[in-house]
């Protein structure tokens, strides 16, 4: 097969690159409960998370585990007057539809971690797709890489982390 | 339980081994793991789903309680002043009840970056029955001394 530039984009496309899309709030602020129940699923004893005194002096105060980052915007299972809910990473399904690209994987997740996020904290996330590869074929099949970074700020602007995530959508062979 | 005390930079060279964690897998491990990230997907909790509708063995442990354990298993290593950093994962394999997870971790760099920050670069292993499940690369602050804390480091001073 030909190899197809990322110029041969559609427009529309190319035009989302480094653009914010879906900026959303968290359904509710950040709480130690789930810090605890996290704690306790992986026997996490750190006192940095369960005696005060140890937060106070380590870091001003209770800090959640650097790796809840994503716990924070999974959306309630059940909300009143819902009808829809938003798919994590609407972006990754977006750019399927757009280029007719059936299945998908995810191939990479780097996570980076900035400020401390903090209970009591309001977190707002947003998507920005940063890159798509020209046409690849691989083993399963025929279509693009992306990047979409997810990146996380606290209710004071200040950035606490960013997921980047490498998607692959793809035709399966023959399809 | 036991945990080393503030692991300083000095004591850290490339080639070190992180000290192994072994677990032993249960369906309460999946379950509690997957209700602590808000995770309602039927593929960690519901046996019938995942067995007749997935086709898998089982229920199995999702992404984000695998990452709490890499967190838990490196600041088990540094003590509480260990400030992760980054962390790239790859998954490869599933992880069931019945399963009994290892991991295990070697340093492949270790710096002060030009801020002053230590460093730690480690590639822990997520192994069952030595075949690697997951892959995790992380990049996790290190105090420089017994009086620097990675913790207090912010903006530019703060290079993940």
């Amino acid at each position: 097969m030909s190899t197809i530039e990322t110029t041969d984009l559609p427009d529309d496309v190319t035009a989302l690159i480094d653009v914010v899309q879906y900026e959303e709030r968290g359904e509710f602020p950040v709480e130690r409960g789930y810090v605890w129940t996290t704690c306790a699923s992986v026997e996490n004893g750190n006192p940095l998370f369960w005696d005060d005194d140890t937060a106070a002096a380590l870091t001003d105060g209770p800090i959640t585990p650097p790796t809840m980052l994503s716990v924070w915007f999974r959306p309630h299972h059940w909300a009143p007057g819902r009808t829809k809910v938003a798919l994590p990473l609407q972006v990754h399904f977006d750019l399927k539809e757009r280029l007719e690209l059936p299945e998908a994987v995810m191939t990479d997740n780097t996570i980076t971690f900035y400020d401390p996020v903090r209970p009591g904290d309001v977190i707002t996330s947003s998507q920005i797709l940063r890159s798509i590869s020209p046409v690849k074929t691989t083993k399963v099949g025929t279509g693009r890489f992306w990047v979409i970074d997810v990146e996380y700020r606290n209710q004071d602007g200040a950035l606490v982390g960013v997921e980047t995530y490498t998607g692959y959508g793809y035709r399966k062979a023959g399809a | 339980m036991t945990r080393a005390a503030d692991l300083t930079l000095d004591r850290v060279q490339t080639g070190d081994v992180v000290p192994e964690l072994a677990h032993d897998v249960t369906a309460t491990t999946i379950v509690l793991g997957a209700l602590a990230s808000r995770d309602t997907r039927p593929m960690h909790h519901d046996h019938d789903f995942a067995v007749n509708r997935n086709g898998i063995r089982d229920i199995f442990m999702n992404t984000p309680n695998q990452a709490a354990w890499f967190e838990r298993y490196l600041t088990d290593w540094t003590g509480p002043k260990g400030r992760l950093g980054r962390m790239k994962f790859r998954m490869r394999e599933s992880v069931f009840p019945g399963d009994t997870m290892v991991l295990r971790g070697t340093v492949e760099r270790v710096e002060v970056d030009a801020t002053g920050c230590g460093w730690a670069e480690v590639e822990v292993a997520l192994t069952v029955d030595d075949v690697v499940c997951t892959t995790c690369t992380a990049r996790i602050a290190v105090p420089t001394g017994p009086d620097d804390n990675p913790w207090r480091r912010r903006g530019d001073d703060w290079r993940p």
